[in-house]
């Protein structure tokens, strides 16, 4: 299990073995060397914008608090009282200064110091020892807004972890004013299948016309030619001008931005219609005149998806995180998003702005995603098949032309390529062959 | 009689008549927290008129690979209370359970219903459906019926 040839086996250059999706072992090992080797995404920080604001949040399996503590420092917090292991905090999110474990009355600073506990003479131990404060994640960094946390002290520094993947993140958080955004509650999905079923679709274009088939149906039918949502991975998406491109790290970006004419009100215009439309746009353009057309185009989903291995997909206005249960059990939540446009430069129009731009992003949860998850069951359900061992991901190898290198070292390849699953599979196996340095500091 | 008309439209899979049900400037709405306002959050669902149609439109493509197969289900509408509101108008809560069997299970979906009822031309039409699960914010397994 600790060799490179075992993990040599499982994944090749053109096909992965079934057992990393179905073996508890692996998806037990991965909980240390994926999800405890690298930096993972927990929460954005407009989800604790306050001194004392808590969520709660997981780091693979491990249950967190992730604070703002009293002093304005963002810390990731194991969720387990140090003294039997229970979990100190029940509420989802909140504001407070300590943390009282239930059971036996342990007390915590959100700094994580142990404040006190219950008729502490009875103990022959000093408690200012640090050994019994809470255990907490070693490094915690904010990117613009989005908290990663890594327990390997060996991990490189955050933003060159992400590499080439800033530059997307940085003009999908650019387009909106100051570039500020919100997270607004989520669409939440849960599928009986592995994650990483749900990383390997997340720039894939293969499955667009025929899993989403139904959805460009609909989106469409009020209209003579397809021309809403998706509709340009009808026809011929390798010879649109939309590409995948991969960075290292297992880090890819879907970006189908060069699909749509760059003028204000093109991306609104992709739009099927949603609740509010018609009263909301035109409630817009009255208060903006010209100046509309950009903001429906922030109401409307980017033309991109952003993806940050192990577990994090930022598509439309979404932020999505594949949160691993159990090996065949993921929890797929799609966190909106909100424009928060401190400076005032939508006129007074951000509110209506945020009125149709939460509605267009309940469109892909409801009438697209639900499709997607299916499939991932089905896949699941069929790697039973123990003796039918492998799953391709061929397309496009072996292609003269095909896949493309930049100056940069990126890759560049058509919609429909899967050298993006070929390349974050690579960097599993890396991972899982690699002895991680995790530790937690108290 | 009608939450077991429209229980009942739904369970057999009668999508237009279920429609028929509603008024032409309807709302069918599955919060995402208790109380939250769509305006300020996303919902599990937030539909219009329209968008109920696309949803109708969409289930019966037969490519809705969430509900091919489809469920079967059977509802369960039991605590109405009726609330009068305006001259011609009915608050009525309910309390509704699904049985949802699909893919070789069957799941649960449990909660409460605000209908505003509308009489018109004689007959009661749904202005407003809020559908409050008891998880509604909480991880859901393919919540493609409409409830």
């Amino acid at each position: 299990m600790n060799t490179s040839t075992f993990f040599d086996n499982l994944v090749r250059e053109d096909r992965v073995h079934r057992s990393i999706y179905t073996d508890a072992a692996l998806f037990e090992r991965e909980m240390t060397h994926v999800f405890g080797a690298v930096w993972v995404y927990l929460a954005h920080e407009s989800q604790i914008p306050n001194p004392d604001d808590f969520i709660s949040a997981r780091l693979g399996l491990r249950p967190l608090i992730v604070v703002r503590d009293s002093q304005g420092k963002i810390r990731a917090l194991y969720n387990r009282c140090t003294h039997r292991g229970a979990r100190v905090c029940r509420q989802e999110r909140g504001n407070a200064r300590t943390f009282q474990c239930a059971y036996h009355g342990w007390t915590y600073f959100n700094t994580g110091k142990l404040r006190g506990v219950p008729w502490p003479e009875g103990y022959a131990c000093d408690f200012k020892d640090s050994q019994f404060n809470l255990a907490q994640v070693p490094r915690v960094e904010s990117y613009r807004g989005f908290v990663f946390g890594t327990l390997n002290l060996d991990a490189p520094p955050l933003g060159d972890y992400l590499g080439g993947v800033r530059k997307p993140l940085d003009e999908w958080i650019e387009r909106h004013p100051g570039g500020k955004l919100e997270v607004r509650e989520a669409n939440r999905l849960k599928y009986k299948g592995n994650w990483k079923l749900a990383y390997d679709n997340a720039a894939d274009g293969y499955h667009v016309v025929f899993s989403h088939r139904s959805l460009l149906e609909m989106e469409n039918r009020m209209q003579a030619d397809p021309t809403k949502g998706m509709s340009f991975y009808l026809g011929k998406p390798d010879e649109a001008p939309m590409y995948v491109q991969v960075f290292a790290n297992g880090h890819h970006f879907k970006d189908k931005r060069p699909n749509i004419e760059k003028r204000p009100g093109a991306l609104w215009e992709k739009e099927a219609p949603h609740p509010g439309m018609a009263h909301f746009e035109s409630s817009i353009r009255k208060k903006l005149g010209e100046k509309a057309d950009r903001a429906l185009d922030l109401a409307a989903a980017e033309a991109v998806n952003i993806n940050v291995f192990p577990n994090l997909s930022i598509l439309g206005n979404h932020i999505q995180v594949f949160q691993p249960l159990a090996v065949d059990e993921t929890d797929a939540t799609w966190y909106a998003t909100v424009v928060v446009d401190e400076a005032g430069e939508l006129g007074g129009a951000v509110d209506d702005v945020n009125a149709l731009r939460l509605r267009t992003q309940e469109a892909f949860p409801n009438f697209g995603e639900v499709d997607d998850a299916a499939n991932f069951e089905e896949i699941q359900r069929g790697l039973a098949a123990c003796e039918d061992e492998w799953v391709y991901m061929h397309r496009g190898l072996g292609i003269p032309g095909r896949v493309r290198e930049e100056p940069d070292g990126s890759l560049k390849a058509p919609a429909t390529d899967e050298v993006f699953m070929r390349s974050h599979m690579q960097e599993w196996k890396r991972l899982m062959s690699t002895e991680p340095r995790i530790s937690v500091v108290r | 009689m009608l939450l077991e008309r429209e229980a009942r439209l739904l369970d057999q899979a009668r999508f237009d008549d279920w429609l028929a049900m509603y008024s032409p400037h309807c709302i069918y709405w599955i919060p995402a927290t208790p109380g939250g306002d769509p305006r300020r959050e996303v919902a599990v669902a937030f539909d219009d008129r329209r968008r109920l149609e696309d949803r109708v439109y969409r289930l019966k493509t037969g490519t809705a690979w969430s509900q091919t197969p489809a469920s079967r289900t059977v509802r369960m509408v039991s605590n109405v209370e009726v609330f009068p509101a305006d001259d011609d108008r009915l608050l009525v809560r309910s309390n509704f359970l699904v049985s949802d069997f699909r893919t070789g299970e069957t799941r649960f979906w449990s909660g409460w219903c605000g209908h505003r009822l509308r009489l018109r031309d004689s007959r009661e039409e749904i202005e407003v459906r809020q559908v409050n699960l008891i998880d509604c914010d909480q991880n859901l397994r393919n919540p493609s019926i409409i409830f």
